[in-house]
């Protein structure tokens, strides 16, 4: 069977600024992010003829195509459950272009969720199945369905705050190494993160990721037209998408095991078709939406044992020099929350050796996206 | 405050509700009981289904306490507690909703730093037939 295993690879990437406001609409941005990926690969808009996003992008094909420039496209793919398409959107240009379907693929998601409106409070799109069952009561908003999970998680394997923080300092510390990071001059101390407000309990203000506006892309080509493009080729060693049996998204509470959730999936499939191990991983971009997400994913692609995820966090081990380090331009909690595209961009950064924190030596990066709800990874290598 | 937006599977989930009555979809070929409601039974792929009566005691399986930023009926009541159960006589089925003192009481009414995961709550329902749980030693 031929697979994609180092069938393709990531060889362009480009993003705007990062801010609670840009005064550009995410149009406007959604073209900026793209010609800039292409810039860094050093392929012309004419030559790009696949597109993958988010069904939650609001600038579509056409608009895109006729606005920078494209050729004519033979693939164009979008995934759903917001974040959970994020390393999607990568996985099925790879498919498509190691199944002859396209050349040269451009993934993108933009986004003005800083200075836009919170989703959760548009009731009329969110109250359908299975939305009865959880909003008249209060359960509104992703963070309230999420800490169910997590007070869960802390009851069964003694997960902490601590623990929860140890994930959101080692975000924050990384972004204060990151001149584009929203939180670049804003350090985090222990203090500041019991001492915050709650948003809902177990959860308090630092566990929530950003609101920010911004976009980024990234170029995706087959492994042979890699080696003429401008930038040393980021390969797509494995990819997996994760929908697993009888989950219900991130309202997860109704079948035998909430906690093991599509991350195991995802990851089964990932590990099974790669050359590598969790053990062989130097740096891993988890989706942090939440930080309850990180213990679960980590758990999830088998950097530990299950209901170990929350211990797997003490002694440093998400900074640099540790275990894993996490989300090395800071992640959705620091950086951006761009529905994880800044971890699939971070990720190709350190393959190339240009992050603003850099693990020394890097040749293998998972890429996660949103666990709790429908979800994928890349496992990249250079 | 948000009212359940039914669809054709959850309707009858809220008729009995509004009756007083706490009732699961269970599928009429092999017995099994399935929560949410949905249109064919995952185990057997029968699409034919009854709406039994259940016993209305169950267990806290997990609580938040949602605090503002929330929609501004809810922002007026936080911070409240929102609580999966487990039912006692279905451990698989559970069931989203409030913890309060005795039925009918609003929303933020119970105090959350006397809620246990493990606790034993029963359903009771509110004057508008939304069911509610209250501690079973209460």
């Amino acid at each position: 069977m031929v697979g994609i295993k180092d069938a393709t690879a990531i060889v362009g990437i480009g993003q705007t600024p990062f801010a609670k406001h840009l005064p550009e609409d995410e149009r406007t941005l959604a073209c900026r992010a793209v010609l800039a990926a292409l810039d860094d690969a050093g392929i012309a808009p004419g030559e790009v003829d696949a597109l993958a996003s988010y069904t939650m992008e609001d600038t579509d094909e056409v608009e895109l195509a006729k606005a920078v420039g494209l050729g004519d496209l033979t693939f164009f793919s979008k995934v759903g459950y917001g974040g959970g398409g994020s390393c999607a959107t990568v996985a099925h240009l790879a498919a498509a272009i190691a199944a002859g379907q396209a050349t040269v693929g451009v993934a993108w998601r933009s986004r003005k969720r800083g200075s836009g409106p919170r989703p959760w409070t548009n009731t009329q799109v969110q109250l359908p199945t299975p939305a009865q069952w959880t909003r008249p009561f209060g359960l509104l908003r992703p963070v309230d369905e999420i800490a169910m999970l997590a007070r869960r998680h802390m009851h069964e394997y003694g997960t902490t705050r601590d623990h929860l923080f140890n994930v959101a300092l080692a975000c924050r510390n990384r972004a204060n190494q990151n001149p584009a990071a929203v939180m670049y001059e804003r350090p985090l101390t222990r203090e500041m993160y019991m001492n915050a407000r709650w948003i809902s309990e177990p959860l308090c203000l630092y566990d929530n990721c950003l609101e920010t506006d911004g976009a980024l892309a990234c170029v995706v080509v087959s492994r042979e037209r890699a080696r003429d493009c401008r930038r040393p080729p980021v390969y797509v060693h494995s990819a997996a998408q994760g929908l697993p049996a009888q989950h219900h998204g991130m309202v997860n509470y109704w079948n035998d095991d909430p906690l093991t959730g599509p991350a195991w999936t995802a990851a089964r499939h990932l590990w099974k078709h790669a050359d590598l191990t969790p053990q062989d991983v130097d740096v891993a971009q988890i989706y942090d939406a939440f930080t309850p997400l990180v213990p679960l994913s980590l758990e999830g692609y088998g950097f530990c044992g299950r209901g170990e995820g929350g211990a797997f966090t003490e002694g440093g081990a998400l900074e640099i020099g540790g275990r894993l380090p996490l989300n090395t331009g800071g992640g959705g909690l620091s950086e951006a929350y761009v529905h994880g595209f800044n971890l699939i961009t971070e990720g190709v950064k350190q393959l190339r050796g240009t992050s603003t924190a850099q693990v020394p030596g890097a040749a293998t990066c998972l890429v996660t996206a949103g666990e709790g709800v429908p979800t994928s990874a890349l496992l990249l290598r250079n | 405050m948000l009212a359940p937006v039914t669809d054709t599977d959850g309707a009858p989930f809220w008729q009995y509700a509004a009756r007083g009555e706490l009732r699961v979809q269970f599928c009429a070929e092999c017995a099994e009981p399935r929560f949410p409601p949905r249109p064919c039974c995952p185990h057997c792929q029968s699409f034919a289904s009854e709406w039994r009566p259940v016993g209305g005691h169950g267990r806290i399986w997990s609580y938040v306490v949602p605090h503002p930023p929330l929609l501004p009926d809810y922002a007026a009541c936080a911070p409240y507690v929102v609580v999966v159960v487990e039912l006692v006589d279905l451990p698989r089925i559970r069931l989203v909703g409030n913890l309060v003192g005795r039925a009918g009481d609003p929303l933020g009414a119970f105090p959350p730093d006397r809620v246990r995961i493990g606790e034993r709550v029963r359903v009771v329902f509110d004057g508008d037939g939304m069911p509610q749980w209250v501690l079973e030693r209460a």
